[in-house]
């Protein structure tokens, strides 16, 4: 028992380290793949420091609200990452607090907050960028409905340990179609949430262009730094969802062993490094969409999902 | 629910998953906007059916369904594309947003509307299909015909209603390996050849209306002949 708390402990503190360098190594590879040299992958952990101890303003006009947002945002995906696997094959000791539709509520919690703390202050540029988040998720909603249960209905379960172990027993349950649709619905939902390029640029500095980007304009200092680092876990969260979950059961641990679990760590980071080498090879060799084309993006990404489930339904 | 992972095989498996990448392909068709993109997405439509009736042929040992799929590899995703690149414009090609008569995420809709009816058509014919393959072949592949015919009556332009039409053929041909795997030979051949002409005069057809008329939207066309 006290394993699986400390272990749990592990989690949330890998999720917290590891969550920048991600940030960090996905932004080198696109500039390496755009021909420049790019900022050191440890760049985003100096932002932080530098934030850190940095002054912060707060607007007199802004309310509770936007002074609560950023713990929120920080601690929400610390929460999801209780409930799924990281780094054990096997449930820890908050894996039976929530199911997958709890870690989608929590997460979705620190995206209403951060919402409300945009159109909080009196920026002009906050609401436009949350009502276009909103839109967003409006639309991805669906397909994360029809992906989550479909997922279910599948592994006969809404516990992400114990949907994992469907995938590889026996093995060729991988070659699943309706397993290897749902992945690709899973892929474009990540990149939709995550304001990931055919739906949003994340180094975009345009204002008047920004979806997801815009909501943090107004934070400062400390503030600034937890919206940042809490996005980046966000990241990091969906990612071990969709890796961990869905496409590579493998290299999690499977004993009670300390060192196993210690074993996982550069595994789940080599995952995540051959993860971001094909999302890096999306952003880049697409465009991004134009604002009405995200219903289309999303439209196609719920036509997977669908696709996924009569497949499923064929197989019964 | 565990039962039917021990009874289907590895095979049937790979048919399946050849089988939900077709009925990907076939939305996919209604979603494309580029007249290429289409093309190239016909071609992997074809690659899919060929490994589909590739995979059924190995399982069964039957040569004549391996045979099948060369034909298919060769005549539709080779031969076809290349043809219809050569007889239309270029022009046709390089041209981005092409019209629809109903905008795009409600036609992908519709499309999701029709699989669910064919789903719902299928499933007491499939209570007698003694295979686990025909489980999928055959409800896919109604699913890409209609899908085809949907396309073809949504679209206003002539190379994208060509396109429909040719994976209309290929909606049918998938439901046939698996219900009718033991058709002669020589029937797949000379449906082969069939819709290597079509393709051909089809696409000769457009290349005289691109030319006389300067466009390929006939939807816009309402009268046989312009006074």
């Amino acid at each position: 028992m006290v394993d699986r708390i400390v272990f749990n402990i592990i989690q949330v503190l890998v999720v917290m380290t590891f969550a920048p360098l991600i940030k960090g190594v996905l932004n080198k590879l696109k500039e390496i793949i755009q021909s420049k040299r790019g900022p050191s992958i440890f760049q985003p952990y100096r932002d932080l420091w530098k934030l850190f101890h940095k002054d912060e303003v707060v607007s007199e006009q802004s309310s509770w609200i936007f002074r609560v947002t950023p713990y929120i945002v920080f601690v929400t995906p610390i929460f999801v990452t209780l409930l799924i696997p990281v780094l054990t094959g096997y449930p820890l000791f908050f894996a039976f607090m929530g199911d997958m539709l709890g870690g989608g509520f929590i997460l979705a919690l620190g995206g209403f907050f951060a919402t409300l703390a945009a159109v909080d202050t009196a920026n002009p540029y906050g609401p436009v960028g949350a009502s276009r988040t909103r839109m967003v998720g409006f639309l991805a909603e669906p397909v994360f409905m029809i992906v989550f249960f479909t997922v279910s209905f599948i592994a006969g379960s809404t516990i992400p340990y114990i949907v994992q172990k469907q995938w590889v027993t026996p093995l060729a349950n991988f070659f699943d179609p309706s397993h290897i649709l749902l992945m690709l619905a899973f892929l474009m939902l990540i990149i939709a949430e995550s304001g990931r390029i055919p739906v949003d640029n994340p180094s975009g500095h345009f204002e008047l262009a920004m979806i997801d980007e815009s909501k943090g304009l107004e934070y400062s200092g400390r503030a600034a730094a937890l919206m940042k680092w809490g996005g980046a876990m966000k990241f990091f969260v969906l990612l071990c969802i969709f890796l961990n979950v869905l496409v590579t059961p493998w290299g999690l641990a499977q004993t009670e062993a300390l060192s196993d679990v210690l074993l996982a760590i550069p595994l789940i980071l080599v995952k995540m490094f051959g993860f971001i080498l094909v999302l890096v090879v999306i952003e880049s060799s697409l465009a991004k969409l134009r604002l009405f084309r995200i219903t289309e993006f999303l439209g196609a990404a719920f036509i997977t999902s669908m696709a996924a489930m009569i497949t499923r339904l064929l197989e019964m | 629910m565990l039962d039917h992972n021990t009874t289907l095989s590895i095979f049937a498996k790979l048919d399946a998953l050849a089988g939900g990448l077709f009925l990907l392909s076939a939305f996919g068709m209604v979603a494309m906007r580029q007249v290429l993109a289409y093309l190239n997405l016909f071609a992997l439509q074809s690659v899919l059916l060929a490994s589909s009736a590739f995979v059924l042929g190995y399982q069964y040992e039957s040569n004549h369904l391996i045979a099948v799929a060369g034909i298919t590899l060769v005549v539709k995703a080779v031969l076809i594309t290349w043809l219809l690149r050569r007889t239309i414009d270029r022009e046709v090609y390089a041209r981005r947003e092409i019209s629809q008569a109903l905008n795009i995420p409600s036609s992908l809709l519709i499309a999701m509307v029709l699989t669910i009816i064919v789903y719902f058509v299928s499933s007491p014919l499939l209570s007698f299909a003694s295979d686990p393959t025909i489980k999928f072949n055959l409800p896919i592949g109604m699913a890409g015909l209609l899908i085809g015919a949907y396309v073809v009556t949504v679209r206003r332009e002539a190379v994208p209603q060509v396109i429909g039409i040719l994976s209309m053929e290929n909606g049918a041909f998938f439901a046939g390996i698996s219900i009718a795997s033991s058709l002669p030979l020589i029937a797949e051949l000379a449906a082969a050849f069939d819709v290597l002409i079509i393709a051909l005069v089809m696409g000769l057809l457009t290349r005289r209306i691109h030319e006389r008329v300067g466009t390929t939207a006939v939807g816009k066309m309402v009268s046989l002949r312009e006074e």
